[in-house]
């Protein structure tokens, strides 16, 4: 693979919490248009990676590459504005907003208008939410949220809250999406829809996806590659298969189930 | 009850959302310009105050209600822009330049105040929001060749290209402009961008980050407009006030101003004006109230903070979403009558938050 090709490289990247390794010395690099999966135990360090490129960790050592651009020492916002969106594992809405502002707020890195603008009300700034909104109907009739456009957050059932929360990541149009477990809590039935979602997303929108998930059907069904990590590191990366296959995988996995 | 059919994006972005709204505000709108005609001298006074009070409530919303941050140093920045507004009118500035200047004076004060909330948050902002109130108390009474001290400042009366503004009709509608304005501004920013980053940061902090929010851009703005609006509902007050003195500006004062949105109802631009109405028109309850009431209770000290206190602590318990809230509930069970169910606004119990970020 030449470095071209890679939306997304990390590289020799580590962290660490009192004494605990979270991410130690972990290095790989995501093709532009696949799905890649982060798989392993509890506590491997899959969410801190995310955590760590979307840089709401600081990495003590190692670096991050988007598209050619270091954003090792960026702050988060400012990956948000390179094209980097993400889900929480723990849902993160604005729980008393409504599910369209959620959805808007999305939106907030293509925000072309000044304050002074704002407070007037200037009709630019009225054709700019236009423009928000036609596209974060799309995203709507995307993910068959038009029943709750208008319903508070705070309310809603977690299935849909979850949708929600993919739905806001779309719409700020990112070139990279993380999720981090978008399958967990959800029944069998939206876990389908997601799967259906993932690849559509993947396909359709030509959004290069990285994810979290415990669900290995869902896994092996979406993802192009899996990288599997325990204690921190990496095991082994490759097809779904291999890498389920994989002697140190299954060790991993049934270490912990003997441990438990 | 009634359905709103949406068809096109304007729906949602128009102030008014339907003819109800258009056919009530412009009711509004005429009782209050025909107030002068229609109130008596005293009531119009109180009503002057309203305004003021609720062009204060909208700067403190914007800061408490909408961006999550709770200052109990608000009384500050009106007293910025009292003695600013006081000060430089003194010194034969017309009033709409001193006013300006009261405003950005305050902004400025609030970009300062708002330092430690880049770092801190909930309690301990209103702890650090609290001794830098009690920091500007301070200034005003020690710098006495400019704010007189504990002695006090006569503020002159307003003047408009020479001309006094008559008191009270004029400058009732002087305040009653200056509210329409502010309260046009808040909502044209709450329904912008800047006015969606603010709740976003309300909410989540973690996530408005990861959607490309400045976080320390966003409260030290909010921060600055809401010190702005208290700042130009300070400068009104001097001039109702016509005299100022320190003690006007206590931390007592910016608590009166947090329960007055409190009990409106935090997280929304109506409760701002229920909250000042109530505000205002409490204390002359509780004088007629005396009257009635046994000389014991009716006469005894500190009646009214206790029926104040009593006040907030029934909001607490049994209506935390404030006069606001208890309106939509009761215009609810009135367009559903006799359909309404008890459970309508009990809110499913969601999922219980334990490890954030993870
Ligand atoms: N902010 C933090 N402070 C302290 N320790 C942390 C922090 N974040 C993560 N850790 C630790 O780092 C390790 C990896 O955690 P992480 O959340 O990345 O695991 P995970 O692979 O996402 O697990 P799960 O499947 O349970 O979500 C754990 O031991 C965790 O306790
Ligand atoms: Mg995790």
């Amino acid at each position: 693979m030449s470095a071209d090709d890679a939306i997304l490289s990390v590289e020799s990247l580590a962290v660490a919490f009192g004494g605990v390794k979270a991410v130690d010395d972990v290095s790989f690099a995501v093709r532009r248009g696949e799905v890649f999966t982060l798989i392993g135990p509890n506590g491997a360090g899959k969410t801190t990676v995310f955590n760590l490129i979307s840089r709401l960790y600081n990495p003590m050592r190692g670096r991050i590459v988007f598209e050619g651009n270091d954003i090792t020492a960026l702050p988060a916002h400012r990956v948000a504005a390179l094209g980097i969106s993400r889900t929480f594992q723990n849902i993160e809405l604005f729980e008393h907003a409504t599910v369209l502002q959620n959805l808007l707020i999305g939106r907030q890195v293509h925000r072309k208008t000044a304050l002074w603008e704002e407070i007037l009300f200037l009709p630019k700034v009225r054709r700019q939410e236009y423009a928000f909104r036609e596209h974060v109907e799309k995203v709507i009739d995307l993910l068959d949220l038009q029943h709750y456009r208008d319903s508070h957050v705070a309310g809603l059932p977690y299935g849909i809250r979850k949708v929600v929360e993919l739905g806001r990541a779309l719409a700020m149009q990112p070139r990279l999406l993380l999720m981090d477990e978008p399958s967990s809590g959800l029944n069998v039935e939206e876990t389908e829809d997601m799967a259906f979602w993932i690849q559509d997303i993947n396909q359709d929108l030509d959004i290069t996806v990285v994810m979290v998930e415990h669900d290995m059907s869902l896994v092996s069904r979406v993802s192009h590659r899996v990288l599997a990590l325990n204690q921190g590191a990496v095991v082994t990366v490759g097809t779904p298969k291999d890498v389920q296959s994989h002697p140190g995988v299954v060790e991993a996995y049934l270490g912990k189930a003997a441990h438990a | 009850m009634r359905f709103l059919f949406k068809t096109d994006y304007d729906q949602d972005i128009r102030l008014a959302k339907h003819g109800g709204h258009v056919f009530w505000y412009s009711l509004l709108g005429v009782a209050l310009l025909a107030a002068p005609w229609l109130l008596s001298e005293y009531l119009l006074e109180q009503l002057v105050l309203v305004c003021i009070y609720a062009v204060a409530g909208l700067g403190l919303m914007l800061l408490s209600g909408f961006t999550g941050l709770i200052s109990l140093g608000h009384a500050a920045f009106l007293g910025v822009g009292a003695y600013t507004e006081a000060v430089l009118v003194g010194m034969g500035w017309p009033f709409p330049l001193a006013m300006s200047a009261a405003v950005v004076l305050s902004a400025a004060t609030g970009v300062v105040v708002g330092l430690p909330a880049l770092r801190v948050r909930g309690i301990y902002l209103a702890i650090a929001t609290l001794a830098l109130g009690v920091i500007v108390e301070e200034v005003l009474t020690r710098w006495e060749d400019v704010t007189g001290g504990s002695a006090g400042l006569m503020v002159k009366s307003p003047t408009l290209f020479g001309a006094a503004v008559p008191q009270p009709v004029g400058f009732y509608y002087l305040c009653l402009g200056i509210l329409v304005v502010a309260t046009l501004a808040v909502l044209n920013l709450l329904r912008s961008p800047t006015g969606r980053a603010f709740v976003a940061v309300r909410d989540s902090e973690i996530s408005s980050q990861s959607m490309g929010i400045h976080l320390a851009k966003a409260k030290t703005l909010s921060f600055a407009l809401s010190a702005a609006l208290t700042g130009l509902a300070g400068a009104l007050y001097a001039h109702k006030l016509r005299f100022l003195s320190p003690e006007q500006f206590t931390v007592l004062q910016s608590v009166e101003l947090l329960m007055m949105i409190f009990i409106g109802g935090l997280g929304s631009v109506h409760g701002v004006f229920l909250g000042a109405l109530f505000l205002i028109t409490l204390p002359q309850g509780i004088a007629v109230a005396k009257d009635w009431l046994p000389p014991a209770i009716g006469g005894a000290a500190g009646l009214q903070s206790t029926v104040f206190g009593l006040i907030i602590v029934g909001f607490v318990l049994f209506e935390p979403l404030g006069l606001y809230g208890r309106w939509v509930k009761i215009r609810l069970y009135l367009q559903t009558f006799p359909f309404y169910r008890k459970g309508t606004f009990r809110r499913e119990k969601t999922f219980q938050k334990t490890e954030r970020q993870r």
